[in-house]
């Protein structure tokens, strides 16, 4: 894996979903879904976007691919500036960018037969193959571990990690530079988790592909990234390599999120000391200002409540947003004083 | 005899596509005070069994069969209505989806109320300081104010509060808590799995936990369950299952999963194939289809249902291989692999 060439950046990138009331439909507010949040992706890399549910990591990845319009910043992708790039302009870049969906049910035709449904990509492309679109999406199948007689099939005669099988069959037809997977095994039973985390990675190896890998199981994530960023509240508070966010995360949410995933080991329960938050995420409609998780920390000081801690490299590739990071090298960071 | 005794449990859907057996001859036990967590697949029969235990197949099409005693009392030969008056006080449930369990129409205080005075004789006020109280000892802030909301107002965590709330508001000698933390994030997971090992401690009850998360069950359980395709198939102190199972299923369990408190493998090691219909049980050991040692059992695996034997001191293996050839194989092929997890 090289780790040099970039593909993906995306800067200051914003997404305010309308709230209107009454008839005449009068903006009243705005869920602040994205607000503002920078990250790169290079070539060959799996990145992990992490955080609690409503954080925006789904809106993250549906503007990523231009699925939603953002409300602004720039997303570039391969040097080239899509953020408000014509549907017409996209269209040859949609095959580079394909996007996993969650819920293996929901996100498959039920009247369409595994070959219309991973052939459709082909046609809608309208890309030519050697050997006819048939024998394409037969080699895709049997790529991802389904049975290449399985074509002429409906997906309600598939297991749920057959059909996560066949959404990724889909989603390789035009062999993506860059997938974004979106909880792609939260639907699954843990066995079969398993199975479709193995043939991602296997996927990656064969085929040069670039993940972001969109979860909130932090154990899976931490198996399958290179680089992981965590979300809060439509922010991205941290992000660094697999190793150190893991062994040692600066940002004091990430710290309460590692510390509450409970571990299968009996043993663990007795010994292990859990950084206990008070409350849920506050509301995307109206989040605290300044830190958005002062209104959680243990940390919190005056000046969390007024200034914003900007995302900043503290060590080598690993950024956090936060007046006092744990786990800081000693002379990176000098106490910060409220003006 | 236990605290609550299921004995040879059977609970079978007649279907227009047959005979769904889900669950099929299943047995346990737990004491007041003590923890039991269940795990298995989706379909396993986790569900069916807990609602089993609170008698709420009873006038449905559900054919049961075996002992459930609770107590000293044995409640599948019990009426309905006996039944349904032992719910609340004597048992009580937090269901998978806390949602579809509260009625929308009324406020989440009402509803703890109404479920106390069923129980209590004790005036309106009275049952409404106990659920502001309650409210406020399950996390929920400002309980005098909240207490007036209806579900929709909470959110996620906040509704799973106020279930656990409810379900412990008669304080349950029995409580079953059925995927309790599935729909919730880690941070609020970890809070409600606190609040209710701290209850259940101050009220000496039996708790049965059940999940499809070795995590989760691995923090609370005295006891595990492991059930495949409507039956038991390893029973056993937490040790005995995370420290010396014997299934291959539960090492297939163990073996998929990512784990945070390790190094990460290269490769996890998914269980093969899909989990079995409860229509067509595969014959013989149900998990024979994606069992990696199945021909190593005499040719037993696919024509003869194991039994479900002791192997040691409590511990329950529901397989044909040997004692000793199950120990081997966990000693010399499966435990260091997991373990350079
Ligand atoms: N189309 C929309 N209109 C209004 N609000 C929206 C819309 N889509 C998402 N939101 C809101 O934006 C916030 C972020 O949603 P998003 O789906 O990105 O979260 P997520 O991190 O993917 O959460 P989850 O883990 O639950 O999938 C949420 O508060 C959500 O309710
Ligand atoms: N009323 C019913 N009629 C027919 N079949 C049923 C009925 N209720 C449950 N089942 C079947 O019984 C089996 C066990 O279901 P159960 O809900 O107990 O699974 P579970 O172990 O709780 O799974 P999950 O982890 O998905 O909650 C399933 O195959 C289900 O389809
Ligand atoms: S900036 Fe302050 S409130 Fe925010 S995470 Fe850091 S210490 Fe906590
Ligand atoms: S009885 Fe045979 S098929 Fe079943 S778990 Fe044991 S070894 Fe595997
Ligand atoms: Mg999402
Ligand atoms: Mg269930």
């Amino acid at each position: 894996m090289s780790e040099t060439e970039l593909l993906l950046s995306v800067r200051n990138m914003e997404k305010h979903f309308p709230v209107t009331k009454g008839l005449l439909k009068r903006q009243v507010g705005a869920v602040k879904a994205v607000d503002g949040i920078s990250f790169d992706v290079f070539k060959g890399e799996t990145l992990g976007l992490v955080g609690e549910s409503g954080c925006g990591k789904s809106t993250t990845g549906r503007l990523v691919t231009r699925l939603l319009e953002p409300t602004a910043g720039k997303v570039v992708f391969e040097g080239q500036d899509i953020t408000h790039m014509s549907q017409g302009r996209l269209r040859p870049l949609r095959r580079d960018m394909q996007m996993i969906f969650q819920d293996p049910y929901s996100s498959l035709n039920p009247r369409h037969t595994v070959g219309a449904i991973v052939g459709a990509p082909f046609r809608i492309q309208g890309v030519k193959t050697e050997h006819g679109v048939k024998k394409a999406v037969q080699d895709i199948l049997e790529l991802v571990g389904l049975n290449p007689e399985h074509y002429n099939r409906y997906p309600h005669e598939f297991s749920g990690g057959q059909r996560q099988r066949i959404g990724i069959a889909r989603t390789l037809a035009l062999k993506p530079k860059l997938i974004i997977a979106d909880e792609p095994v939260s639907a699954l039973d843990v066995s079969i988790q398993a199975q479709v985390v193995n043939l991602l990675e296997d996927l990656q190896n064969e085929l040069d592909l670039t993940y972001v890998v969109i979860a909130h199981d932090l154990s899976v994530v931490r198996h399958i990234s290179d680089r992981v960023a965590v979300m809060y509240l439509g922010k991205i508070v941290e992000v660094a390599d697999r190793k150190r966010l893991y062994n040692s995360p600066m940002h004091p949410y990430t710290n309460a999120l590692l510390s509450a995933v409970p571990v299968p080991d009996p043993k663990v329960r007795k010994e292990r000391e859990r950084i206990r938050l008070a409350g849920d995420v506050p509301s995307p409609l109206n989040p605290p200002p300044a830190c958005r998780f002062h209104t959680r920390c243990w940390k919190a000081q005056e000046i969390c409540r007024t200034v914003e801690p900007p995302l900043e490299e503290l060590a080598s590739g690993h950024q956090v947003a936060c007046h006092f990071p744990e786990n800081a090298p000693e002379v990176a960071k000098e106490t910060p004083e409220a003006t | 005899m236990s605290f609550l005794d299921v004995k040879d449990l059977k609970i079978h859907f007649p279907t227009d596509d047959g005979l769904v057996k889900s669950v099929d001859g299943l047995s346990f036990g737990v004491e007041r005070g003590k923890t039991l967590g269940i795990v298995g697949e989706s379909g396993s029969g986790k569900s069916v069994t807990s609602l089993g235990v609170l008698g709420l197949h009873k006038g449905g099409r559900a054919k049961l069969s075996g002992e459930i005693w609770l107590d000293g009392e044995e409640l599948i030969s019990a009426s309905a209505e006996h039944v349904r008056g032992l719910r609340g006080k004597k048992m009580a449930m937090i269901f998978q989806d806390p949602l579809s369990s509260m009625h929308p129409f009324y406020t989440v205080g009402h509803q703890i109320i109404e479920a106390y005075r069923i129980h209590h004789k004790v005036t309106k006020q009275v049952a409404r300081k106990h659920a502001i109280d309650m409210l406020g000892r399950v996390g929920i802030p400002e309980p005098a104010r909240r207490v007036d909301s209806y579900p929709h107002e909470f959110s996620g965590g906040m509704r799973q509060r106020a279930m656990i709330a409810m379900a412990l508001s008669c304080d349950p000698e029995l409580l079953i808590a059925d995927e309790p933390t599935t729909a919730l994030d880690v941070t609020v997971q970890a809070q409600i799995l606190d609040l209710m090992v701290d209850l259940q401690r101050e009220f000496n009850s039996a708790l049965i936990i059940i999940t499809h998360d070795l995590g989760v069950v691995a923090q609370v359980s005295d006891d595990i369950l492991v059930m495949y395709g409507g039956k038991c198939v390893e029973y056993g102190s937490a040790d005995d299952i995370f420290y010396r199972p014997e299934h291959p299923y539960t090492w297939g369990l163990l073996g998929s999963m990512p784990r945070l408190d390790r190094e990460p493998t290269e490769r996890l090691l998914p269980i093969k194939g899909s989990p079995p219909s409860l229509i067509n049980v595969p014959p013989g050991c149900a998990f024979h289809p994606r069992c990696p040692y199945a021909e190593r059992t005499d040719g037993k695996a696919d024509t003869e249902v194991p039994d479900l034997a002791e192997t040691e001191g409590g511990h329950l293996v529901r397989c044909h291989m040997s004692r000793t050839e199950r120990r081997t194989l966990w000693e010399t092929e499966i435990k260091p692999v997991l373990e350079t997890q």
